[in-house]
């Protein structure tokens, strides 16, 4: 589904600061693959240089999804190729609508990928339905795109746009930070009901407690830039249990 | 040699031999004799550094866009001018005036306190000397306009559209008084008008709504309105101004009576070379009065904003809460904004405030809404929208929100386009 192979990056505006040095990842349809890693490894701007965001330059390698070169397109068409990035800070947008944007987002997807546009009775029902799942009040769908909502609430947000939008591939970047455990679980949830045999997840995580609940097929370290070590959901117990160095050392 | 031509001057002595020009003739002679004086302003005016209007002359022609009248299918009293005459065929003159006081060509004695009256009056504070040419050559040129008053506690059941067509570089007139307690909408649009000029008393208790769209202005317009706001009265007003090459909207307003409410909100959109100038002057002479200035600036291309925004608090005018923010979003390198926020306080109990800002939007937005599947252009329009609903949302009627939230969507539509 995601292939990944030697990507390279840099910043865009300092090319001295090359952050991704040969990346190499495949995420199979039906699995959750996790990146754990230590601060400054590359793990966000691996989710950033996916899903398009402007600041960096690849230099080398490429990526592609369902077989398609996803680096030369738009965000926009990226996310209508079927990727979603869930932003570890879902960005406050004042004077936009959370009912508009969804809508808006959804049928944008729908008429890039030339499917109908859907209209308006039959969104709200969608929309409510996928709501009450995640405990997200009519009121929040009222307000603003992210204005005003807690951590927890963001986070919500975010699951529910994935769950309206159904993409092939969810990139999950550091959705428990800011999480109660109590959001987490709420979280957690809404991602598990989403596993399906035709989707794929990348779960980037510091910490093991999120696999926890979301049960990771794969878990890759990720650090200086480079996946080091691939393994089962085991390599994320024994991160918890004796931090990275152990890890990186026998890396080394 | 020759004396150097004035072809203002030539234009007035034209038009005073003309039937139009005989109602207020002294006021007329007095507005222009103000023009002449100092002829029109040039970069080293104070209020002028930004908008350049020496080349501006009698036969500036009038051109109109191809963008619809934005308020077409609202039911209203309609004035339509065409070449700066009322075309009573196409007008509502007779319907108003079984609900209102409007005034024949020599006037109405409730006239008295408005037509002059307020224009005449000395500029406030520091800018006695400020020019204000386009004013005066409107009262000395107008051929044409609208003079009524709206009866004590009467609510007018449908706005007064004031609608400017033609080619000519017509000046019209507009003079109201709403009286204690009534309350009015006035509605104003078209290209067919070089200069508009407006004196409003809106008296105690009274609320007057007033709402312009210069969608259509594809050359000049320059506007001038004064408003005179009694005690426990609202006074609102809001301009759409889109692409115009040369717009200079001048509104000034006094807060004459305590606990009274002014309120001036823009939108304004910019593309081409297009310069479009909101200047306001606000003096609060009463106690307890508030005031609020909300101007939001879309400029694209090469197109400049100007705004130059005063709030003047006399000493008397205690427990004065005055506001005032003009922001602007560049959706390109070549775009400006020019901001010239000014406080003149003599009272020392008063809360008054003043921002502004210049960006382009937000990146971190845009990319969210494009990493969600919308595409560029569509994510710019919903951010535009966004920046300027704080200035619309201060039209009191929603259906006339919506009329100029339309209004916005496409313009951006059409930039999207191509």
């Amino acid at each position: 589904m995601l292939k990944i192979e030697n990507l390279h990056c840099q910043l865009e505006d300092d090319a001295d600061t090359k952050i991704l040095k040969g990346v190499d990842l495949k995420v199979e349809a039906g699995k959750v693959h996790a990146i754990m890693g230590p601060n400054g490894s590359g793990k966000s701007t691996l989710s950033y240089v996916l899903s398009g965001r402007d600041g960096y330059e690849v230099t080398d390698g490429s990526a592609t999804l369902l077989g398609e070169d996803i680096l030369d397109m738009e965000p926009d068409e990226r996310a209508a190729a079927g990727l979603f990035l869930a932003f570890q800070y879902p960005v406050e947008i004042p004077g936009v609508g959370n009912m508009i944007f969804l809508r808006t987002a959804l049928n944008a997807q729908r008429k890039a990928r030339g499917e109908e546009e859907m209209g308006a009775p039959e969104f709200l029902k969608l929309v409510r339905e996928k709501a009450k799942e995640l405990d997200i009040s009519p009121d929040m769908m009222k307000r603003p795109v992210n204005v005003g909502f807690s951590g927890g609430e963001k986070k919500r947000n975010e699951i529910l746009q994935m769950s309206l939008l159904q993409p092939k591939l969810c990139i999950l970047d550091e959705t428990d930070s800011g999480l109660d455990v109590d959001a987490m679980k709420l979280v957690s949830k809404g991602v598990n009901a989403l596993r399906d045999e035709g989707r794929g997840f990348l779960v980037i995580t510091h910490y093991q407690r999120l696999l926890d609940h979301i049960k990771p097929d794969v878990v890759h370290i990720m650090a200086a830039g480079r996946i080091v070590q691939t393994g089962g959901p085991e390599l994320a117990l024994e991160v918890e249990k004796n931090g990275y160095a152990d890890i990186l050392g026998a890396a080394a | 040699m020759d004396a150097p031509t004035n072809p203002w001057r030539d234009a007035f002595e034209a038009f005073k031999a003309s039937d139009a020009a005989q109602m207020g003739a002294s006021a007329r002679d007095a507005a222009f004799a103000r023009f002449d004086a100092h002829g029109m302003p040039s970069k080293r005016d104070e209020y002028w550094k930004y908008t350049p209007v020496r080349d501006v002359t009698p036969e500036t022609p009038v051109p109109a866009n191809n963008a619809a009248d934005a308020f077409a299918d609202v039911d209203a009293y309609r004035f339509v001018f065409v070449d700066g005459h009322l075309d009573a065929a196409r007008s509502d003159r007779d319907a108003l005036a079984k609900v209102a006081d409007v005034a024949g060509e020599k006037g109405a004695p409730w006239m008295d306190g408005v037509f002059n009256a307020l224009q005449a009056k000395p500029i406030i504070g520091a800018q006695q000397q400020v020019e204000r040419p386009f004013a005066d050559l409107n009262l000395a040129l107008f051929s044409d306009g609208l003079a009524v008053r709206i009866p004590a506690g009467a609510a007018l059941d449908k706005p007064i559209h004031l609608r400017y067509e033609g080619n000519r570089p017509a000046h019209l007139r507009l003079e109201m008084l709403v009286e204690k307690g009534a309350s009015a909408t006035l509605l104003e649009s078209g290209a067919g008008a070089l200069t508009t000029g407006a004196e409003v008393v809106v008296e105690d208790g009274a609320t007057l709504n007033h709402l312009r769209a210069q969608t259509e202005v594809a050359d000049k317009q320059f506007t001038a309105l004064y408003a005179k706001i009694g005690a426990e009265a609202q006074f609102k007003t809001f301009t759409l101004a889109a692409d115009g090459a040369l717009i200079r909207n001048e509104t000034q307003i006094t807060m004459a009576g305590e606990n009274g409410n002014g309120h001036i909100a823009a939108g304004v959109m910019g593309r081409g070379k297009a310069l479009i100038d909101n200047t306001v002057y606000i003096s609060h002479e009463a106690a307890h009065c508030e005031s609020r200035q909300v101007v939001k600036n879309v400029m694209d291309d090469e197109s400049k904003a100007v705004f130059q925004g005063k709030i003047y608090v006399k000493k008397d005018a205690q427990k004065t809460d005055g506001y005032q923010i003009s922001q602007s979003v560049l959706l390109s390198e070549g775009a400006e904004f020019n901001a010239k926020p000014e406080l003149e306080i003599y009272a020392d109990d008063v809360m008054c405030s003043h921002g502004s800002t210049t960006g382009a939007l937000d990146e971190t937005a845009l990319f969210y809404l494009r990493s969600r599947g919308v595409p560029l252009k569509e994510a710019e329009a919903m951010l535009v929208a966004a920046f300027v609903d704080e200035a619309i949302l201060e039209i009191a009627d929603e259906g006339l929100q919506n009329i100029i939230r339309k209004a916005v969507d496409a313009w951006m539509a059409e930039r999207a386009a191509g």
